[in-house]
């Protein structure tokens, strides 16, 4: 989620990156030293992760999905997948397994502590963890989350939530921690879990703004990382957030536009909302691409896949349980077609994008299965145009960067074509 | 279905008219049983749904397996990148050709996210038709998993009532479920006849019977299996053939071309084992009656179920299952037959691999589409297969 490698940041840093940085460099300390110290490991997902929870048992989270996109940014990925496609792993399946799979078949240590299935919102999660089960051997709690597949949360749906957590999650942290479940720590981590959420939804927000002072798809995921991986609810994450909220206000006063991988963006030419994952093979060049045309994304689904917090959502200290089953049924990945038609349609016109931007990921089924009738839908809702790319996650074999570049390229002089015809 | 069936005049007439239900993708049988009982339709996609339920509501349960290789898909394709399997297509150009106009509701079990994403874009192109996502629990005890399975079961049951179902009833459901168990026995019995004298039963004919099954109400399918395996049970015509022992594994969404599975045949293998049409056999015994019959069929779900590819196996052997198969089955080789780009299918191979190199069986995998016309490649694979099994177990 948070692409902490120096050459993927941006050109100068602000105070929040640095402070990410560090953030980031001691809980990989923390992590390096585990075997030392004793501390306990889980493996878990961005979508759903119940990072306040496993905090609270001292249990230190660790997300495959930032080791492979991190891969993917050090140009490793092309490596792991021929890896596992060697072991028999279909080259039609998600990237992201086989990035993980290949990663570890190339020397890395392979999980070690408790993993912490929470099933929310991707198939494919389920398989992941039972490979890594079957090849480690770890302990395993499974959390299945049901889909919104009517576009709501049914008292069902949380009770069956709640009830995984008590007798299956709950159990199995207390069983593999030998430590008993405190209540009182985990309201106190929501609490601040909340107060994080409210500076990040001002600062995605803040792109209602023109010019924007921020990108929501390729600068949110960094803005969105402290809060999708292991600082949910630390103090460290509301530090973080209240000075991100500061420098972006400073961004909002002085007039500036987002920060870009070529520095500030001098003139903002075209809006877009943005659905789907990014690639993060050639994150920074496809950055560019938008990036070179003016174009800069006010909003994006992806920057939703940790919890969309932004329709009002927040977690709960006074319903600790409800909260964490809310949260998990809320993500992106876990919304209905109609739902997130709905979510892209309001983006476009409550930020004033001039369009929107699909990038269907050949990886992902959860995201892209039905996203042409996305395009078809938002556009006719919006009245906007889309444009439609095709790439992947983390194999680079599909970023073909001159088609991509031609498509954006045709779909920015359209956008322009059709602002001039209505401006005459 | 071209060339000779059998020598039994009854049983060349039964495959026929299986035959037909299994071409019917026009689904006439279905308006026909609707103009005769004013009952509903309601189609389920793959794999498992409880038709105990549906029928118990006077409601005819419509299997739904997308399109054969002769549907031409004209709007489907506009829906669907190159790169997701090929059934949610076929299933949106049978939705908007109006050949499902005849169905009052779909389910949309949850098997993967393609499923899961067709079931919002049926909502939204067919809004008067009742969608439900039946999210099949992955926790299995009975007062967690159970109960959620069963608020949503309930939840799907006040839903059909109100689109004009009947409403469900203990005394229904008892007796829907006494007849679904009759219907499954025949199958597992059919099983066992193929696994025991698999000349007997020839798989691409079996598999249209199963096919035809999913169009017909349960009062019309089980004696339609009895006939069915009174006839090949008692067929002398048939007689053993030197061909190697298979298990298909990976088929249980969309399905192989007809003409895959003739292909497999032609090439040497006799399929003991396999996963089609996996609704007859996904519930593996007989479900209990008496008592509660809603509490028996969702027990029956959270253990007496398929270890399918899409259900978590918490506490058993990742391949354990399919390692039981072997041996249940005597199969010599297993055939890895995955739709391209099928989730549950790919994902979960290397793990099954594993399990048959486990058991010591070879294996050898191909990928198909709904609509492949060409088999060129899979029928040497398969023929040279076969012959190394045939070579090895002869040794
Ligand atoms: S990229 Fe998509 S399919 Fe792969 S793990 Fe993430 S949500 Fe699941
Ligand atoms: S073939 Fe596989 S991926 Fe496609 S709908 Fe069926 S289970 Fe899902």
């Amino acid at each position: 989620m948070s692409p902490t490698v120096a050459t993927a940041s941006p050109a100068q840093k602000d105070g929040s990156q640095i402070r990410q940085k560090e953030m980031i460099a001691r809980h990989f300390d923390r992590l390096a030293a585990a075997a030392e110290t004793g501390a306990k490991c889980a493996y878990t997902f961005v979508p759903g992760n119940l990072t306040e929870l496993l905090l609270s048992f001292d249990v230190l989270p660790v997300l495959p999905e930032i080791n492979a996109l991190q891969s993917a940014m050090r140009g490793k990925t092309a490596e792991y997948i021929a890896a596992a496609e060697k072991l028999g792993h279909s080259e039609d399946v998600c990237t992201y397994v086989k990035s993980d799979i290949g990663m570890m078949k190339s020397g890395n240590v392979g999980p070690t502590g408790l993993l912490l299935l929470s099933y929310t919102g991707c198939f494919t999660f389920m398989k992941w963890f039972e490979l890594l089960r079957e090849e480690y051997h770890c302990p395993v709690a499974m959390l299945h989350v049901p889909y919104q597949a009517d576009g709501r949360i049914t008292d069902t749906m949380r009770t069956y939530v709640v009830d995984q957590l008590k007798t299956a999650v709950i159990p199995k942290l207390e069983e593999v921690t030998g430590r008993k479940y405190d209540e009182d720590r985990l309201r106190a981590l929501l609490a601040r879990s909340a107060q994080a959420e409210d500076n990040l939804v001002w600062v995605l927000q803040s792109a209602k703004n023109i010019p924007s002072p921020i990108d929501a798809y390729f600068g949110a995921v960094y803005y969105v990382g402290p809060i999708f991986s292991a600082f949910r609810g630390t103090t460290d994450a509301v530090d973080y957030y209240r000075e991100l909220r500061e420098e972006i206000a400073g961004r909002i006063r002085d007039g500036k536009g987002p920060v870009t991988p070529d520095g500030d963006m001098e003139r903002e030419r075209f809006r877009i909302v943005v659905e789907g994952p990014p690639n993060w093979t050639n994150f920074r060049q496809f950055w560019k691409m938008l990036a070179d045309e003016g174009a800069v994304a006010v909003a994006s689904t992806y920057s939703k896949v940790g919890g969309v917090y932004d329709l009002g959502f927040r977690h709960d200290p006074d319903h600790p349980l409800e909260t964490l089953a809310e949260y998990c049924l809320g993500c992106y990945t876990n919304l209905s077609l109609p739902t997130r038609i709905d979510l892209l349609t309001r983006y476009v016109s409550e930020y004033r994008a001039d369009g929107f931007l699909i990038n269907s990921v050949k990886s992902c089924n959860s995201f892209s299965a039905g996203q042409l009738h996305i395009l078809r839908e938002v556009e006719a809702r919006s009245g906007r145009p889309g444009a439609f790319i095709e790439t992947d996650l983390v194999d680079p074999r599909y970023f073909s960067a001159a088609n991509i570049k031609n498509r954006l390229e045709s779909y920015f002089q359209m956008l322009e074509q059709k602002r001039i015809g209505a401006s005459s | 279905m071209a060339g000779r069936v059998s020598e039994d005049p009854g049983l060349t007439a039964l495959v026929a008219r299986a035959d037909s239900l299994f071409r019917d993708q026009a689904l006439a049988t279905v308006r026909e049983w609707k103009a005769r009982t004013g009952g509903l339709a309601v189609g389920f996609l793959p794999i498992y749904v409880p038709r105990e339920l549906l029928h118990a509501q006077g409601i005819l349960p419509v299997g739904l397996m997308g399109g054969r290789p002769d549907l031409e898909i004209i709007k489907g394709d506009a829906y669907y990148q190159s790169y997701i399997c090929h059934l949610p297509r076929s299933t949106i150009e049978l939705g908007l050709n109006g050949t499902y106009a005849a169905l009052d509701g779909v389910l949309f079990p949850s098997i993967c996210d393609v499923i899961r994403n067709l079931s919002g874009i049926w909502q939204m192109l067919f809004p008067k038709v009742l969608v439900h996502y039946l999210d099949v629990p992955q926790n299995f005890e009975p007062a967690v998993g159970g109960a959620f399975y069963r608020r949503d079961l309930e939840s799907l049951a006040r839903a059909l009532e109100a689109k004009g179902a009947r409403p469900l009833t203990d005394e229904s459901l008892c007796h829907s479920i006494a007849l679904y168990n009759e219907d499954r026995r025949l199958v597992r019995e059919l099983y066992a006849l193929r696994r025991r004298e698999p000349w007997k039963v020839p798989t691409h004919e079996l598999y249209v019977v199963l096919r035809a099954a999913l169009l017909l109400p349960v009062e019309e399918s089980t004696p339609l299996f009895a006939e069915y395996l009174a006839l090949v049970s008692a067929d002398e015509s048939r007689r053993p053939q030197d061909q190697a022992r298979v298990l298909v594994a990976g088929s249980f969404c969309e399905q192989p071309p007809l003409a895959l599975i003739k292909t497999l045949e032609r090439s040497g293998c006799y399929i003991v084992e396999d996963d089609f049409v996996q609704v007859h056999r996904f519930i593996r015994s007989d479900i209990p009656a008496g008592g509660d019959p809603m509490e028996r069929l969702v027990t029956a779900l959270l253990t007496d179920a398929v270890a399918s590819p899409t259900r978590y196996i918490g506490n058993g052997v990742k391949g354990e299952d399919l390692e039981q198969r072997l041996a249940g089955s005597g199969a010599e080789g297993v055939l890895f037959c995955a739709p391209s780009f099928c989730d549950p299918a790919l994902l979960d191979q290397p793990m099954a691999v594993r399990a048959a190199e486990r058991a010591g069986v070879p294996w050898t995998a191909f990928k198909y589409a709904e609509n492949s016309g060409q088999f060129q490649v899979i029928r040497e694979q398969a023929g040279t297969f076969a012959d190394s099994i045939k070579l090895w177990s002869g040794a």
